[in-house]
């Protein structure tokens, strides 16, 4: 358990480095980088979770494909570093707010349910290939072909608007 | 210290198991420069290396220490961070793929532990989408190569290989499916153990006739993806100086190349797990006298290195290589004499054999192919590879839904 938790806090002290790096960096590669220090973060969360295929997926999907689009675009476009403005009075204010009451509710819901994170930790036969498969392919089966049907109007849908010039 | 290494025995072997790993590795990428150079050579009636040591033998050593010694400048105006993390990124990635790769079924009793061969557990059960998500990471070392050096060549080469892998990792996936189908488990164990349903079949049992189409995508993609000649686009010399690696020099440059060739071994791996049934032996479980098959090729390989050596123009090479074939005869000649350790060495063996093969086509193909065009390396790829890896993928599901409709097969 101790070196579980040990990797439990060097993943997530990763995951949030990398977050706050995301935000501060100047370059968007440096960015896209701290972007996917996060998605492997994450991934190993998932693995210390019990749920080896979604971590998997994870790397594949957005370490994997996403992340690489991005840095292909960003490459490609030649983006160099960004210019900063001053934070604005309207979106500090409210902001700081904001991130106060977010950290509080968090904070107020892990204190309320320690005993319940423990007991989920298992996630087990429900998380393996088979249990998604089955969750995909059977009960939900339906939402997930719309969902498929949406994605492949959208990418029509940019198909078109990219060769809206030529025509 | 006794009780701290018994404390954390599986963590001190792991250890040991991946310094093992990273020498083997090494070397073998080493002596497979000098393998190429030695095949490329003939195929165009050449020597190839042979004045450093015996049949050239010590030049890999050689380029390795020219490599350590050469200056190392960094050209202006890099992105100092991206520009050093990018070699190390390709070789960490290249090598955490091989490190997934199960050498063989069976364990070594060593110190009381069951230590087996390769650094996981051969039954990892999400062994093939973990050697993918590494591969799909790959790419990273190469782009931001090409990005960071602050040069126009550099940039072109990796905005070429991103998108050259980002096509064709699509299709190499997708022809894997047929065989993750009909063996219904990622596991890289099961995926071997699938193929051997019908011991008495030998090599007929193996994925490659049922899956001739998925493993004509998935062999094509996954020579794209290591990006190797034929579609080694990212570096050609005529159009790109040398592509994403131009501005690195010295060790750094190195870390690429042993990225490159360590992926081809992942690659050739692969291909003969998937496809070729892995350590499966060819022939019918029946012929135990294949079991010498070895000892067959080792004694007589090992006698002819003597031969040869005594023979050798050099004094050092009559000492050398006849010293090297006495011990590859006496090799053959253990396992001819222990049957226990003849039994144990059969599916590593086999495995070797079979990746041996794969490089050696690797190897032919960069001897014998022009490159392609980047038009017709893409066409190819998204226009041929992935419409016929999908059909692989839609015939398989439907030959397993009619065996188990009609046959009521499982």
């Amino acid at each position: 358990m101790t070196a579980q938790l040990a990797v439990f806090l060097v993943l997530a002290a990763m995951a949030v480095t990398g977050a706050v790096s995301l935000i501060l960096q100047k370059h968007p590669i440096h960015s896209a980088l701290s972007l996917i220090v996060v998605m492997i973060s994450l991934a190993g969360l998932y693995l210390l979770l019990g749920a080896e295929f979604v971590a998997a997926v994870q790397i594949i999907v957005y370490g994997g494909a996403i992340m690489v689009l991005f840095v292909f675009v960003i490459m490609l476009l030649n983006a160099g570093i960004e210019e900063h403005t001053s934070i604005s009075k309207m979106a500090g204010a409210p902001g700081l707010l904001l991130v106060v009451a977010l950290a509080g509710f968090v904070a107020a819901t892990i204190a309320r349910s320690t005993e319940n994170i423990q007991a989920t930790s298992q996630t087990g036969e429900l998380a393996s290939t088979l249990g998604i498969s089955n969750m995909l392919f059977k009960d939900f089966v339906y939402p997930f072909e719309l969902t498929s049907f949406l994605i492949l109007v959208a990418v029509l849908g940019a198909t078109v608007l990219a060769q809206r010039e030529k025509s | 210290m006794n009780s701290f290494l018994s404390a954390n025995a599986e963590l001190m072997i792991t250890l040991v198991k991946i310094a093992l790993l990273l020498f083997i590795v090494l070397t073998v990428n080493a002596y497979l420069t000098w393998f190429e150079r030695k095949v490329v050579a003939h195929i165009q009636s050449r020597w190839g290396p042979h004045r450093v040591g015996p049949h050239g033998l010590l030049q890999p050593l050689a380029d390795g220490l020219k490599f350590l010694f050469k200056e190392d400048p960094t050209p202006a105006g890099v992105d100092k961070f991206v520009y050093y993390l990018a070699p190390l990124l390709a070789l960490a990635l290249a090598l955490t793929s091989i490190a997934l790769i199960p050498f063989g079924p069976d364990p070594i009793r060593l110190f009381g532990r069951d230590i087996y061969l390769g650094i996981t557990p051969p039954d990892l059960n999400i062994g093939i989408l973990a050697l993918f998500a590494v591969t799909a990471l790959g790419v990273y070392g190469v782009a931001l190569a090409g990005w960071s050096s602050n040069s126009k060549y550099p940039l072109l080469g990796g905005l070429r290989s991103s998108a050259q892998m980002i096509s064709y990792e699509l299709a190499l996936t997708m022809s894997a499916v047929g065989v993750l189908l009909m063996a219904g488990s990622f596991n890289l164990k099961k995926i071997i153990e699938a193929q051997a349903h019908h011991p008495e079949w030998g090599l007929f049992g193996w994925n490659v006739w049922p899956q001739i189409l998925g493993f004509f995508c998935f062999f094509i993609a996954a020579v794209a993806e290591t990006n190797r000649v034929p579609f080694d686009l990212p570096e050609a010399e005529s159009e790109l100086v040398a592509g994403f690696h131009t501005e690195y020099s010295s060790f750094k440059f190195a870390m690429f190349f042993i990225a490159e060739y360590t992926s081809m071994i992942t690659v050739s791996c692969l291909c003969s797990i998937l496809f070729f049934g892995g350590w499966l032996s060819p022939f019918p479980a029946s012929w135990t006298y294949a079991h010498y098959l070895p000892s067959a090729i080792l004694i007589p390989f090992g006698l002819w290195v003597i031969w040869d050596g005594i023979r050798y123009e050099t004094l050092f090479g009559r000492i050398v290589l006849p010293g090297v074939g006495t011990a590859i005869t006496a090799l053959g000649a253990l396992f001819v004499l222990l049957p226990e350790v003849n039994a144990f060495i059969q599916a590593p063996f086999w495995l070797l054999s079979k990746i041996f093969v794969f490089l050696f086509v690797y190897v032919w193909m960069r001897g014998t192919l022009p490159r392609f065009r980047y038009d017709q390396l893409m066409a190819f790829g998204w226009k041929l590879l992935l419409p016929l890896s999908i059909v692989n993928v839609i015939l398989t599901s439907f030959a397993i839904l009619a065996k188990m409709q009609w046959w009521g097969a499982k």
